[in-house]
């Protein structure tokens, strides 16, 4: 299921050059873009940063010199792979940051002061597993989130601007996910689907659409009887129209904030999967999950908890930081004046 | 005079209710001649607004319109129309204004993208072309600094300038018919007069009727061409300014120019109509207005008075005008 997660980098990206494209048009959206990178310019450089990693770990392809990689892996390498050398970069077992003797036994390294995050029980090089696991949250955030954003956003709108079944039928499946424990639906679902990146964000979808979609039927309730929506009734403009134009505008702050919440607290999510064992392979979560062994040893081998906590913790703060600052500037009643 | 360019027959309209459907607006009739303004006075509660949201046939769910009532608009029935058909009226043929200029304009899209919107609807301009119409409608409408003012946000105006951006809104197709429900309640007294003026000039330069609904006589002095006064969701008095305001004939009209503060009254107590407009469903028999009434005699509980005319132009509904009563 590799090609999945290549083509949602490629639609990010995508939609990250129409987002472009579109600021340069419109002045509102360039005006707001501006804004934005005048106010957390250092989030959004994290943020691309990360990006940059995930993008470098997606391209992918198989030469003369890694076929023997490729066919043993299953995998083609892709530039931070090229770049590290997996295979030629590990040692025996733990080593400490920057050491140049193994941490038990004091053999010299065969890549001495080169591994900057120090080395786990199998000798991995633990930089080289952060980056790794960047494009794995990235994926969990980003494609989970386009999984609950439009499905949470089609059934909370229509239920609350049409009401009457659409509201029962809408309220009833909500009422009936709620009433399920969302642990206990999450292993079971991954069980059914099995184990997988797709798999496990579809899971992580299919249970966490409901806050969001309560959310969005209660704020189009309340636009609904809204006078500008009467006031462009009574200029006829059509339903469809009316929600396009006036109700999702105006909830467009919300699917902001609640894409940038689901997407942090997604990737923290992940962490617990991982720690019941079924999140996904070379994840952040995974790698804490071993590290939690290794902090009762003396002494302590604190790295690799390090490497994956700091990345996971700069991620979600940035990731944060900016979706506040777009709910300000997005919504034009919380934009301070004469700025 | 011709075929009036709005005509309303017989117009009910009910809400469901815990003991079977309550009427809210009971057998109105009222016509509107071409580029004629109309009031439409009557204290909250009264049916106003709801037949005003009836004639766009925009009465708000699970509200209905009982069959047996008819809205000609230009020769055409609204309450059969399509719903496509039905869309082109409201805007195209027929413009709205409403009460709040505050919450009446969509605060994340810029004034003039909305104006657009209501010219995009019914005509198919070019994007340039839309856009002047829109300055052009805004320097018509009075915004000063009309090309600047298209990019503003409607928490960037004035409660004045936004009801103006609405009048715009509403006049962007040029309708025949404008409704306004009540568009000066919510403004400053200078504001107001203003609104007025703007809306009296438009009437006249334009050509466009009005069916203006307030509660406030001043409103109904400055602009209106005839008055109809509604009470319990009936019409009980209609004439012409003149004959409205000079010479009420029914009970409820004279009680309500009584109450208005004048500069003579000065110091003495207020004249005030005893009690206060009964809820729908709980109308009193007979005349509704008569346990109100300080001439109430014996048949009004009883007997619902019907229209007596006594001029051409000028009818109530009350016992005391019908001579075929006896007391």
């Amino acid at each position: 299921m590799h090609w999945v997660s290549d083509i949602v980098v490629l639609l990010l990206i995508l939609a990250a050059i129409g987002a472009w494209r579109h600021a340069g048009r419109d002045a509102f959206w360039r005006e707001n873009a501006i804004e934005l990178w005048r106010r957390r310019p250092f989030a959004i450089a994290v943020v691309g940063i990360y990006l940059l990693i995930a993008l470098m770990d997606s391209i992918a392809w198989v030469d003369r010199a890694s076929e023997a990689y490729a066919l043993t892996s299953g995998k083609a390498r892709t530039i931070i792979d090229r770049i590290f050398q997996p295979e030629n970069f590990t040692e025996a077992s733990y080593s400490a940051p920057l050491a140049r003797v193994a941490f038990y036994g004091g053999q010299p390294l065969l890549h001495p002061g080169q591994h900057l995050l120090g080395t786990d029980l199998l000798g991995r090089d633990v930089v080289y597993r952060t980056l790794k696991g960047a494009r794995v949250a990235l994926l969990i955030g980003g494609l989970t989130s386009l999984v609950v954003i439009p499905i949470a956003l089609l059934f909370g709108v229509s239920a609350g601007y049409f009401g009457r079944r659409i509201d029962d039928a809408v309220f009833f499946a909500m009422t009936v996910l709620a009433s399920v424990p969302t642990l206990l639906l999450l292993i079971a679902l991954i069980m059914v689907l099995g184990k997988g990146t797709v798999q496990v964000c579809v899971a992580l979808g299919v249970t966490g659409w409901v806050h969001f979609c309560r959310i969005a039927r209660g704020e189009t309730l309340k636009l609904r009887e809204a006078d500008f929506v009467a006031a462009a009734r009574a200029l006829g403009v059509r339903e469809g129209t009316i929600i396009r134009r006036h109700i999702l505008p105006n909830i467009a702050h919300l699917v902001i904030i609640t894409f940038a919440l689901s997407f942090t607290a997604l990737v923290l999510s992940e962490t617990i999967l991982s720690y019941l064992g079924i999140g996904l392979d070379g994840s952040w979560g995974q790698m804490i999950d071993q590290a939690r062994n290794e902090l009762s040893r003396t002494p302590v081998i604190w790295w690799n908890l390090a490497g994956a906590s700091i990345a996971l913790f700069t991620l979600v703060l940035a990731v944060n930081m900016i979706a506040d600052a777009l709910r300000d500037i997005v919504d034009p009643r919380t934009r301070r004046e004469g700025r | 005079m011709s075929a009036p360019l709005l005509s309303v027959e017989n117009l009910s309209i009910s809400f469901p209710g815990d003991a079977g459907p309550v009427r809210v607006v009971d057998r109105v009739s009222l016509s509107i001649a071409l580029g004629e303004t109309l009031a439409l006075v009557g204290e909250s509660g009264s049916g106003k607004s709801m037949t005003a949201l009836a004639i766009m046939r925009l009465v708000p769910k699970p509200g209905r319109i009982e069959p047996g009532g008819r809205v000609g608009f230009q020769g055409r029935q609204l309450l059969s129309l399509s719903v496509p058909d039905m869309r082109a009226v409201r805007g195209g043929g027929i413009g709205m204004i409403f009460q709040e200029p505050m919450t009446s304009l969509n605060p994340v899209t810029s004034v003039g993208d909305q104006v657009l919107e209501a010219i995009e609807l019914h005509a198919s301009l070019s994007r340039a072309d839309a856009r002047s119409r829109v300055i052009e409608l805004f320097s018509l409408v009075g915004i000063p600094d009309a090309k600047r003012r298209f990019g503003a946000y409607p928490h960037q105006l004035s409660g004045g300038l936004k009801q103006r951006v609405m009048i715009a809104m509403a006049m962007a197709m040029r309708p025949r018919l404008l409704i306004a429900d009540e568009p000066t309640t919510a403004l400053d007294a200078t504001i107001r007069a203003q609104i007025l003026e703007l809306l009296r000039d438009l009437s006249a330069t334009t050509g466009t009727a009005l069916l203006l609904i307030t509660h406030d006589f001043g409103v109904v002095n400055e602009v209106a061409d005839r008055v109809a006064v509604m009470y319990a969701g009936q019409i009980v008095e209609e004439g012409t300014r003149v004959e409205l305001l000079g010479r009420p004939r029914h009970p409820y009209t004279q009680g309500l120019l009584r109450s208005i503060p004048k500069a003579e009254t000065r110091g003495r107590r207020l004249d005030e109509i005893k009690g206060a407009v009964p809820a729908p469903g709980h109308w009193p028999s007979g005349c509704r207005f008569h346990p109100r009434c300080s001439n109430a005699f014996a048949p009004c509980p009883r007997v619902e008075p019907v229209r007596t005319a006594v001029s051409p132009t000028q009818a109530a509904c009350c016992h005391l005008l019908d001579r075929s009563v006896q007391p």
